[in-house]
């Protein structure tokens, strides 16, 4: 009888620390390797996108410009030679990911994510202690300032303070006004990121990508360093352009590809199915087999 | 070249130099203990001055007028710009927060009221023997002898006006760090000054630099475009970032938020691009209206932009062609009086067309 009693006892024991224990609300765990599933937008995420293809992106006339006058050379400054993926586009690169999670040792909550991402190794840290973002006169970075927080099985995650940073590897630039929202999604061995950056400066419409991993546990990050070296001499201040209307390669991606040239100077419209309606009436550039050269005066 | 001065000022560099050696190892222990103040000073409907701790030494005063920087050592405070008139209590309420040594030094960046409003009063409440006789109590305030020339001109207070003052293209302090304060010629005005905090690895820019407006040149007071950007280039070369170009030199800029090397290299970049097309067309013999026609900083404006308050658009883009158009005419001047003589090419701008 006495035992019984006491099964009793620590049965109800049980059910009540049960209702007093936190409930989890779906968290998922996205800790771990994840290698990189490259099978969207190719041509962007190797050697990089072509020079004047703006497709598919809501940028407005500003950030048009910002493209026409980038010159390629920019990079041979000794400043730009060792910058990272900003976080909105790291996922876009070559970049396969770690994934772990930092523990409040009292609570046993998850108080903070971080990712690591391959080329360059940008580390970012998510909060999900629900600290508040910092003031506007805070430095900002390149993987800006993050907190998470969950909504059913997705990791939300609002960023701010992020550096300038690009849209397309040709010089369509976001702002360092954008924020950012993610979504972290796992469905089993798969991983899908979100990412949808919102410039007030460089964009019309939200700009929505996903990027897909897949559950890699043999992947180990290489340390990768970058330490500027000239590669081009030039003259202490020397910077980077094409004047207005003086960029001769801006034709060259719709000429290769046949694609007409109002249609590769993307815009919010040219995100959505109907435009190749609206394509399908534009005139088409012959293909040249000149297009990639660059001009005589500037060989 | 200094005024009141060169004797003082060798003497006070030389006696911190000796304190600020023998106090190394306290300041290093002090600074591995503190932590990063997130200060309010005054009462909370009051507009707050925000303190954000930079780097080392070194902290940032924001919400005062222009961007105030302290510089906190083991026997003395130097605050470089001294913010609005208005704002002097808070301002001084934020650094004894953090210190409650004296206020030996005051640096002024540049001459305008957001900047050196606050001399008086912070300078009062601070104290600096020179050791020389009949003089005047409260802190130094140093600055470049034209920025003490115009303040003298425009009969300033004389609490306000400079004590010691330089002609060099530098000047060393000493403050439990070296602490250089650099003379950027004609660039927002012909007497400003930037401070470098060399231990700290914090650079205060005055308004050499805005990360969230274009350069305002004042040229009725020396300013030039090439002179902002030759002093945004000197600027970039005694900056090293860490791993990644982040970090590494921290800069205060004249207003807004804390920058690191690569928010100023994009804001040179842009500068110098802008300089570029504005001369393009000044070249082509463009007037005034046709250049603001044909938008020279279209890209830039959501960054840099306003079309209100004291520097618009507008008013750069005239002050960056009035600066280029007078260049234009005098070099074709010297072409025509010298027609074999070559002309020094403008800027060093790399770009194509």
């Amino acid at each position: 009888m006495r035992t019984r009693l006491l099964n009793l006892t620590a049965l109800v024991a049980l059910a009540a620390l049960m209702l007093l224990v936190r409930p989890v609300f779906a968290q998922v765990d996205l800790s771990g390797e994840w290698g990189q599933k490259m099978h969207e937008d190719a041509p962007e995420r190797g050697g990089g996108p072509e020079i004047g293809d703006y497709t598919g992106l809501p940028i407005n006339d500003a950030d048009r410009m910002r493209g026409d006058t980038w010159d390629a050379e920019k990079w041979t400054q000794l400043e730009h030679e060792c910058e990272p993926h900003p976080a909105d586009y790291a996922p876009r690169g070559p970049g396969s990911m770690r994934i772990w999670a930092d523990m409040d040792p009292h609570t046993m909550d998850i108080s903070a994510w971080h990712t690591e991402i391959m080329w360059m190794q940008p580390t970012r840290t998510i909060y999900m202690d629900g600290r508040a973002h910092p003031p506007d006169y805070a430095v900002h970075t390149w993987q800006g300032f993050s907190t998470g927080e969950w909504v059913a099985d997705m990791l939300k995650v609002k960023t701010t303070h992020l550096k300038e940073g690009w849209l397309r590897r040709n010089g369509l630039a976001r702002s360092e006004k954008a924020t950012m929202t993610e979504y972290f999604i796992r469905h089993d061995d798969y991983f899908t990121l979100v990412t949808i950056v919102h410039d007030p400066v460089y964009l019309t419409e939200p700009f929505i990508r996903t990027s897909n991993w897949i559950l890699d546990p043999g992947y180990h990050p290489i340390p990768s360093t970058c330490i500027p070296a000239v590669e081009i001499e030039h003259p202490k201040g020397w910077v980077a352009f094409h004047l207005p209307g003086k960029n001769p390669y801006l034709n060259e991606y719709g000429e290769k590809y046949g694609i007409p040239i109002e249609a590769t100077r993307g815009g919010a419209e040219t995100m959505y199915p109907e435009y190749q309606e609206k394509m399908a009436k534009m005139p088409v550039p012959k293909p040249k087999e000149s297009a990639g050269q660059p001009p005589a005066e500037n060989k | 070249m200094m005024q009141r001065t060169a004797a003082s000022g060798a003497r006070l560099c030389a006696a911190l130099s000796l304190i600020g050696v023998l106090l190394w190892p306290l300041a290093g222990a002090a600074q591995q203990t503190g932590s990063r103040p997130q200060v309010k000073a005054g009462p909370a409907d009051d507009a707050p001055v925000h303190t954000e701790h930079v780097q080392g030494r070194v902290y940032m005063l924001a919400g005062a007028g222009a961007n105030i920087t302290v510089e906190v050592g083991d026997e003395a405070v130097v605050v470089v710009d001294t913010g609005r008139p208005e704002m002097s209590d808070n301002v001084l309420a934020a650094i004894r927060q953090l210190s409650s040594r004296t206020i030996e030094f005051v640096v002024n960046t540049t001459i305008d009221p957001d900047h050196l409003g606050g001399n008086e009063s912070v300078a009062k409440a601070g104290h600096y023997d020179s050791g020389q006789p009949g003089e005047k109590p409260g802190a130094a305030i140093m600055a470049h002898l034209n920025l003490m020339n115009r303040l003298t001109d425009a009969k300033a207070p004389s609490g306000a006006i400079p004590t010691d003052t330089y002609e060099n293209s530098s000047w060393p302090l000493f403050n439990d760090e070296a602490i250089i304060l650099y003379h950027p010629s004609a660039a927002h005005t012909d007497g400003d000054s930037y401070v470098f905090f060399r231990r700290s690895d914090v650079i205060s820019t005055g308004d050499l630099f805005e990360p969230s407006s274009y350069p305002v040149i004042e040229a009725d007071k020396g300013g030039s475009i090439d002179g902002i950007i030759d002093g945004l280039n000197d600027i970039i070369a005694i900056m090293v970032p860490r791993e990644n170009e982040e970090g590494g030199t921290y800069l205060i800029p004249g207003h807004g938020r804390v920058c690191d090397r690569t928010d100023i290299v994009n804001y040179r970049d842009a500068i110098t691009i802008i300089r570029a097309r504005i001369q393009d067309l000044v070249s082509k013999g463009m007037t005034i209206e046709q250049v603001k026609a044909s938008k020279p900083t279209f890209d830039y404006d959501g960054i840099y932009g306003s079309n209100a308050g004291p520097w618009t658009t507008s008013m750069f883009v005239e002050a960056v062609y009035n600066d280029l158009h007078e260049k234009n005419t005098k070099d074709k001047t010297k072409e025509t009086e010298k027609p074999k003589q070559k002309t020094k090419s403008s800027g060093t701008a790399g770009g194509k067309g």
